[in-house]
């Protein structure tokens, strides 16, 4: 191998890992640009919606027969217990704003915030 | 001792290699709170093989570490988001590695992120969501960092394991 091909390769190899971040940052600035205070939280269990609370409605749910346990307070939504050994939904913290969600891997709960005032389509075309 | 046979050890030996790593990172407490996120220590012995032994047999590594771990530690949705993880992370590598444009941390890096990306992909074909926009940036973030450190950590163990096969 010699040494021209050897930059080369730095070359490319810093392009790409800048590039990669680049893409991460891109991907950041589009989900953290959408706010929705007064959406909703959506309960799916293996990909099925089970439940729906507005983020408004101050409460406590148990979800998936009581595996995970849900709060909704002051407009977020956070996992207070998890039956699971990582307990890695509990640390995910509260979730507030359109797109974020609380993924629990081992009983495939997901809690999701959907957008309460927008429509729920972008745009309709045809 | 013939060849095939050789081959056949050092596969082995780099198998259990990468299964020690698995075990090991498998004690690390979860330090990042996003599911997918690993340091992912048993790529080092599937960049060693893709360098040393060949395509096929890091491929083979890689697909027969995560069916045993899986066996072994996890359970049976787990095995559907490593070997989704393992199969995407073996194609960008293989592909980076044999356009012979770019280092092995860079195949590494590579193979971190797709890694990373592959397992949520799963989770959300099997969750039937799209969450995968959210986690997104972290994910390519942290297969970056992980895959920086495993492949200077690989490009080491390369060029400084003499192999004759």
């Amino acid at each position: 191998m010699n040494s021209a091909g050897n930059k080369n390769r730095l070359r490319n190899d810093l392009i790409l890992i800048l590039g990669l971040l680049i893409l991460a940052g891109a991907f950041w600035l589009l989900v953290s640009s959408r706010g929705a205070k007064d959406g909703f939280v959506v309960v799916r269990v293996d990909g099925v919606e089970t439940e729906r609370h507005a983020l408004t409605e101050n409460g406590t749910y148990p979800l998936n027969g009581g595996t995970n346990v849900l709060v909704i307070r002051d407009g977020a939504a956070w996992m207070e217990e998890a039956d699971c050994p990582d307990k890695i939904c509990i640390s995910q913290g509260r979730i507030s704003r359109e797109g974020q969600a609380i993924i629990c891997l081992p009983n495939r709960v997901t809690v999701t915030v959907v957008g309460g005032s927008q429509p729920g389509v972008d745009i309709v075309v045809g | 001792m013939p060849m095939r046979t050789k081959k056949l050890t050092v596969m082995a030996l780099t198998i259990a290699l990468a299964m020690v790593l698995s075990f090991l990172e498998s004690q690390i407490p979860a330090f990042v709170a996003i599911p997918g996120v690993k340091v992912g220590l048993a790529n080092i012995a599937v960049v060693f093989a893709l360098y040393k032994l060949g395509w096929k047999e890091a491929a083979g590594i890689s697909l027969i570490r995560v069916l045993l771990i899986s066996v072994l530690f996890g359970n049976f949705a787990s095995l559907f988001y490593s070997l989704a993880g393992a199969v995407l992370s073996l194609l960008g590598m293989i592909l980076l590695k044999h356009s012979e444009k770019f280092s092995a941390v860079a195949v590494s890096v590579a193979g971190g992120v797709l890694h990373n990306v592959g397992q949520i992909l799963m989770a959300c074909i099997l969750l039937e969501t799209d969450i995968i926009r959210y986690y997104l940036p972290f994910l390519i973030l942290s297969g970056v960092l992980a895959g920086v450190v495993i492949g200077v950590v690989s490009a080491i163990m390369v060029q400084r394991i003499k192999l004759e096969i």
